[in-house]
């Protein structure tokens, strides 16, 4: 019995990783419509200006993070601005295919820059302290603060959408373009700044993937589907619904492997589908778009 | 080899071969006629070398540019082949970790370049399908750095079907060590630890995890057999998030002892969790993931005593037949020309070139059969030990085309900042000396 409790627990645990790791992509779809195939990628990408920031000034990837935040904030800002707005249109192809080659720009540029080695966020004790619950069952500090994060982050982001006038003007982008620029909104300005913000989500996330596991160059496509996963399970444009789709993910996942290890990746797999048959919007869709 | 997979190819190049052989005829006929048959020796020989300097498996390929460097540097002057001085050529393509791009790059070499004899390293996703490229284009091919069963095992038409089906090959050979080997290490380590002989198997879902946690020719028949309870939740997706669930199994199962081969991400991750849930071994002897000492610095002090195998070290006894200098030297060179500590596939890497051009060297022609045959009767003694094809420590079907270098196992000592491996367990090989006795996970 505690075996389940313990998968269940550890299940909730892993969505907040896979939560964090869909956020930025929801934020991105939410707002501009655009499927990111390079979030994978991007995420690494963070996860390597943490390690350079933590070891070059000698920090704690904690306050890492927060210095190589603003600097992730304006390489999304300038990406967007530069080359990702001009693919943006009535077509879909073009964002997917130049984001799919941005993928492979960036892996391959961070393997010519660090070379093939696995890196690791360092961060001393707290790696791997944990809080025993009784019964055999502890949970890890680093995965529980991953949850707690990413329930900050959806915090702050549905701030931001609801509470603010650059949150406004996301909305009004997200439910009609047209509308919005005739408004007065320019909304190549609107783009660019969701995806600084976007950055500064997937910085947070490659936090919690650097503490969690070793990061190379090309692990960034494996974890790509599990945010694409969490992001439709949970409902397009619903961040709430995302971190729901995320826990769904992870709990699917623990449940699966409890069964048969065979199982993990598959029941994740399974529980996807079984939404998409039963509820196609998802758990918490926004709105009817 | 499958017939059918390379039926068409083989027509193709049926024609081109016959075309090649006439004209060589004619050129042999031209050369005997004008009696200048120096003019054709001089020719330079060409190595072509396949290996992942980029992709997951690059860390394999980290060494090969000092390699090549130090090889070029000692065949400056050109290698005696006969009685001629023959200029040595090195065709390196680059796999990018990808088995279609490595029999692409290794056609290509064959092809474009024409080259004399192939060489390749580094993991069955490289050796395979450059060796496959080579037993069809007749083109000699040696091997290295990848256990000889998925080798020489992965490449059968019929794997499933045991010895009495399997096939020797013509023109490739490979030099490593195989799965029976590092069971034996492994279980030797074990041995010099008081454990209560329970084991958790991490066992992944790919070619390297199904043949370890295969229950005929893998770990669970030796096992048995020593008196261990072995844990095995089953196979497992790699590049996972989440070990909660082999975790528990093994918490439950009480095991003082893991093994398996994982990617060096995936063993962090188990690691860190493990140690987060409370579960705490006193052996962890892991495969693949703990090879190199970067992988286990990612691990910070939590890596001190993880046991792993030990191909090759500057603490073996052995020295190159093309440079030589001794295993020590050669690690303190890479050490000091590019300022990173040694890594195991340093020595094979060397290794393989020692062995190409010993070949060479010996090699009564430049036809391809006559340097298939010149490899099979190496008996050349390298800075990774002795290289001997057709030697009695394997099994009959495989001794052909597989040499047997030693193998010996080790701990990762985590000393003023940094991880040295010492060698912890010889019973394999011993003339490679011990650095020291096991020590339990603290």
């Amino acid at each position: 019995m505690t075996g389940w409790l313990d998968a269940l627990i550890q299940g909730a645990l892993l969505g907040g990783l896979y939560a964090l790791f869909a956020a930025g992509l929801s934020l991105m779809f939410g707002v501009m419509r655009l499927v990111n195939l390079a979030h994978g990628d991007l995420i690494v990408l963070a996860a390597f200006a943490i390690l350079v920031v933590a070891t070059k000034l000698g920090l704690d990837p904690f306050v890492a993070v927060i210095l190589a935040s603003p600097i992730l904030f304006v390489i999304g800002f300038a990406l967007q601005h530069v080359l990702l707005n001009r693919t943006l249109g009535r077509d879909l192809l073009p964002p997917l295919l130049v984001t799919f080659g941005l993928s492979i720009i960036v892996q391959n540029g961070l393997l010519q820059t660090f070379s093939a080695d696995s890196q690791r966020l360092r961060s001393g004790a707290i790696e791997t302290a944990s809080i025993p619950l009784g019964g055999g069952i502890a949970v890890g500090v680093v995965p529980l603060l991953t949850l707690l994060s990413a329930i900050a982050v959806i915090l702050v982001l549905n701030f931001i959408f609801y509470r603010t006038p650059v949150g406004r003007a996301f909305r009004a982008t997200s439910d009609d373009l047209e509308v919005a620029q005739l408004m007065g909104i320019d909304i190549n300005r609107i783009f660019a700044t969701a995806m600084g913000v976007a950055f500064v989500v997937i910085a947070i996330a490659a936090l919690f993937l650097g503490l969690r596991a070793n990061f190379d160059p090309t692990i960034g496509p494996a974890r790509l589907i599990y945010a694409f996963e969490a992001v439709i399970i949970g409902g397009l444009g619903s961040f709430w619904g995302t971190l729901a789709g995320g826990i769904v993910l992870g709990v699917a996942q623990t449940i699966g492997a409890r069964i048969d290890p065979e199982w993990q990746i598959l029941a994740g797999h399974l529980a996807f589908l079984l939404v998409l048959v039963v509820r196609p919007r998802g758990l918490f869709p926004r709105a009817l778009d | 080899m499958t017939c059918h997979e390379n039926g068409s190819t083989h027509r193709s190049q049926i024609d081109r071969r016959t075309l090649l052989k006439y004209s060589a005829a004619t050129g042999a006929a031209l050369s005997v006629g004008l009696k200048a048959p120096a003019i054709a020796q001089t020719r330079a020989i060409k190595l072509g070398y396949v290996s992942p300097l980029t992709g997951p498996l690059a860390a394999f390929a980290e060494a090969d540019n000092f390699i090549i460097a130090n090889f070029k540097d000692a065949t400056k002057a050109g290698a005696k082949i006969g009685n001629a001085n023959v200029p040595v050529e090195v065709v390196v393509k680059d796999s990018q970790s990808n088995p279609n791009r490595a029999a692409e790059v290794a056609k290509d070499l064959i092809v474009h370049d024409k080259i004399d004899l192939m060489l390749v390293a580094s993991t069955p996703e490289t050796t395979n399908p450059v060796s496959t490229q080579c037993e069809i284009e007749e083109v000699p091919c040696i091997s290295t750095v990848a256990p000889w069963q998925p080798w020489f095992i992965g490449r059968q038409a019929n794997p499933a079907g045991g010895p009495p089906a399997w096939r020797g090959f013509n023109y490739t050979y490979h030099f490593f060590w195989g799965l029976e080997d590092v069971i034996a290490v492994f279980t030797n380590m074990w041995s010099q630890v008081a454990t209560n002989k329970s084991v958790g198997g991490l066992f992944p879902n790919d070619g390297d995890g199904n043949a370890w946690g295969d229950k005929v020719v893998g770990f669970p028949p030796v096992l048995d057999k020593g008196g261990y309870k072995l844990t095995d939740p089953g196979r497992y997706q790699n590049l996972t998030d989440n070990f909660s669930a082999q975790i528990g199994a093994f918490k439950s199962a009480n095991c003082e002892i893991i093994t398996g081969v994982v990617l060096p991400p995936d063993f962090t991750t188990f690691w860190k969790q493990a140690l987060q849930q409370g579960f705490k071994p006193k052996v962890a002897s892991i495969g693949k993931a703990i090879l190199f000492p970067v992988a286990v610095e990612a691990l910070g002090k939590d890596g001190h005593n993880l046991s792993s195998e030990v191909w090759w070290s500057p603490n073996h006894p052995f020295k190159s037949s093309l440079t030589g200098v001794s295993a020590k030297d050669l690690a303190g060179a890479y050490q000091s020309a590019t300022k990173k500590q040694w890594t195991q596939p340093i020595g094979f890497a060397h290794a393989l070139f020692e062995v190409a051009i010993d070949v060479l060297k010996r090699a009564p022609d430049r036809d391809g059969k006559a340097i298939a045959a010149t490899i099979a009767a190496t008996n050349l003694d390298t800075v990774v030990g002795k290289v001997q094809w057709g030697a009695a420590n394997l099994p009959p079907f495989a001794a052909k085309n597989v040499a047997k270098t030693p193998l010996v196992g080790g701990q990762w000592r985590y000393k003023d900042g940094k991880y040295d491996i010492v060698i912890t367990d010889n019973r394999t090989a011993p003339a490679i000396p011990v650095g020291g006795q096991m020590e339990a996970i603290a």
